[in-house]
């Protein structure tokens, strides 16, 4: 009787989890069948995945470049404006913060038409990968900043500072030798989440993308609107191979990270 | 290096009026000790001299003839051991150590011979190599030391450097500290709310009082004539009696003490180890608590001033709480001094 009553919730547990897997173990199989209404018995192939190779390596390398130049512009965005904010406390500061978080509560869709509504005459920005840029680093920015922003809240900067400035280091040696390096497990946990966000983001970039620019999830939603099940099935696999290891390495670096705020 | 203070004050943007003008003159190789309660301003002299604050106009500080007033606070060569440490956690103790001298870019095997040098006085050897947080509090408080000292500064400021260690460490880190900064021979400046800490570390004591420097002087000095009764209450915790001055009569309400000079509208303080029980004593008092104390007996008194007062009594026993005794305080012993004058 009793481990009936313990079993429930281990068996609500694996249903659960059964709910949502079966449809992504299916649509990996589907992806890797020859044929999805004959099911597995029409045998395992790798041509769909080719296929995706073929179509869609260019949305891959676009997402990866879009991902790192995201990368790029956060980090040098995001960290010195968390160092400006932790070193200056106050009213100011927290409103400045909120403000960067802005885009986090307005949707995807409302911040690519506001872009749109602003630079979409100029033509060469418009039709270039900068304009997705853009909308990604806007979208990822604030996640950037308060990963930082919570490891500098967490150490006491100030004294840090200025025991290295009594050692007679200057503002720069001092943000590069003192900042940086206590800062890192937040601006890796930071770089991880953005990275991941850029990669999967779609609502803005679908909005921002012209048909020679489509990131990878822009891609998926083309494909399974125009290719063969197989092939978006296919596609899907591929956009999980991406996403997966990152999304795990995001939570092991968040977690790091969170030890070191507590 | 010889430090001259002209008109320092500082008033922060709220208006507070953390430091009054205040001047101080401290020579090569003196090691003075800011002492004060809470917020009277101890910090933020010492972090105006060492340039992490600025002071008011028309304040001057001179190191060795050389005005330093405007410079910033890494180009001024101090040394600066802080209250949490300040350590680097990103770095080991020998890098710790080694910053102030990759600063001064010197070549590597200099810096290298030098941090040896400072790790072997401060007796770091077997943890030089290890990270920040893998160290005790005392050890850390050694590197942060070491790290103060190893760019050879030309004045050594230490913000209550004891403060974050138990009681038991703080005694012997204490011993040791006055030892080491005797023996580095650099002029310091240590800020400490512990008496004790002071008298047993400076050369001089300064007392700080609500922005001022309300006496500075050897810690004899200071023990013995207090200018102030601010002073004579926070070095060797004189204690105010409560009576009628007329001329040279102290009176009790329990008897009569002669003073040793007219004191008309003066205060009269006593310290505790200055109160002897003795039978055919001028004074007499309750006994209201008795506290055995290894050493000797804390015996709070009665009758002599607004709260009880306390008298140190060695001796195999004590009397009860409840009794009266008689007492006798030598005329040497009191202490004269201005009434209201510096709270
Ligand atoms: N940055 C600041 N802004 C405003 N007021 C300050 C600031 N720093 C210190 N004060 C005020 O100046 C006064 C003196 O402060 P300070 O830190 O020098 O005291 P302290 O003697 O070192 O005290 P403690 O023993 O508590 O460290 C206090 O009233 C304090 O509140
Ligand atoms: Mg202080």
């Amino acid at each position: 009787m009793k481990s009936v009553t313990k079993s429930i919730p281990l068996i609500v547990t694996l249903l659960a989890c059964a709910f949502l897997l079966i449809p992504i173990i299916q649509s990996v199989l589907a992806g890797l069948t020859v044929n999805y209404f004959r099911g597995l018995s029409s045998g395992l192939t790798l041509k769909w995945v080719g296929q995706v190779w073929e179509l869609y390596s260019g949305s891959i390398f676009l997402s990866i470049w879009l991902a790192l130049a995201c990368l790029v512009v956060t980090l040098i965005l995001g960290v010195p404006a968390a160092y400006a904010l932790a070193r200056n406390p106050g009213r100011a500061s927290r409103i400045l913060e909120e403000f960067i978080s802005l885009p986090l509560a307005i949707p995807g869709l409302a911040l690519a038409l506001a872009l749109l509504q602003l630079y979409g005459t100029l033509q060469g920005f418009r039709t270039s990968w900068s304009f997705i840029l853009v909308g990604h680093v806007l979208y990822t920015l604030p996640f950037m900043v308060r990963s930082v922003l919570s490891v500098l809240a967490a150490i006491d900067l100030k004294s840090l500072e200025e025991g290295a400035a009594s050692l007679g280091a200057g503002p720069a040696r001092r943000f590069f030798d003192i900042v940086v390096p206590n800062a890192l497990p937040g601006i890796l946990a930071g770089a991880l989440t953005v990275v991941t966000l850029s990669i999967g983001e779609f609502n803005l970039t679908w909005m921002l993308h012209t048909p020679y620019l489509k990131t990878l999830p822009v891609g998926l939603a083309d494909s399974y609107a125009s290719m063969r099940l197989e092939v978006a099935s296919a596609y899907t696999l591929v956009f999980f191979v991406m996403i997966v290891p990152l999304l795990i390495a995001m939570q092991w670096a968040s977690a790091r990270a969170q030890r070191i705020v507590q | 290096m010889t430090l001259t203070l002209t008109n320092i004050a500082k008033t922060f943007p709220g208006g507070t009026k953390a430091l009054l003008p205040t001047d101080l003159e401290i020579s090569k190789g003196e090691i003075v000790s800011l002492l004060g309660p809470s917020g009277c301003g101890k910090s933020t002299l010492l972090r105006i001299i060492a340039g992490l604050e600025t002071p008011d106009a028309g304040a001057k500080i001179v190191f060795d003839g050389e005005d330093v007033t405007h410079q910033s606070v890494e180009t001024r060569k101090i040394g600066m051991v802080f209250q949490s440490y300040a350590l680097f956690p990103n770095m080991s103790v020998r890098g710790n150590i080694g910053y102030g001298l990759k600063m001064q870019r010197l070549p590597r095997a200099e810096i290298d011979s030098r941090v040896n040098e400072v790790i072997a006085l401060c007796r770091l050897d077997a943890y030089a190599d290890r990270s920040i947080t893998a160290l005790s509090g005392g050890q850390r408080q050694r590197v942060a030391l070491a790290r103060a000292m190893a760019p050879r500064p030309r004045v050594l400021l230490l913000d209550e450097p004891l403060s974050a260690l138990d009681a038991a460490l703080r005694g012997q880190l204490r011993d040791e500290l006055a030892l080491l900064l005797r023996q580095f021979g650099i002029t310091a400046i240590f800020v400490t709310h512990d008496q004790d800490e002071a008298m047993a570390i400076a050369d001089r004591v300064a007392v700080m009082s609500q922005g001022e420097v309300a006496q500075i002087g050897t810690p004899e000095v200071l023990y013995r004539n207090p200018a102030t009764g601010f002073v004579a209450r926070f070095v060797g915790d004189a204690m105010p009696l409560e009576g009628r001055i007329e001329a040279d009569r102290l009176h009790l309400r329990g008897g009569v003490l002669a003073l040793p000079k007219p004191a008309d509208g003066s205060e009269v303080l006593v310290r505790a180890e200055d109160i002897r029980i003795d039978p055919e004593g001028p004074v007499s008092a309750r006994v209201e608590t008795v506290t055995f104390l290894g050493t000797h007996y804390r015996i709070a008194l009665g009758g002599l001033a607004e709260g009880p007062l306390f008298a140190l009594h060695t001796g195999l026993s004590a009397p009860k709480p409840g009794e009266d005794v008689r007492l006798s305080i030598a005329s040497e012993a009191l202490l004269i001094l201005p009434r209201g004058l510096a709270a």
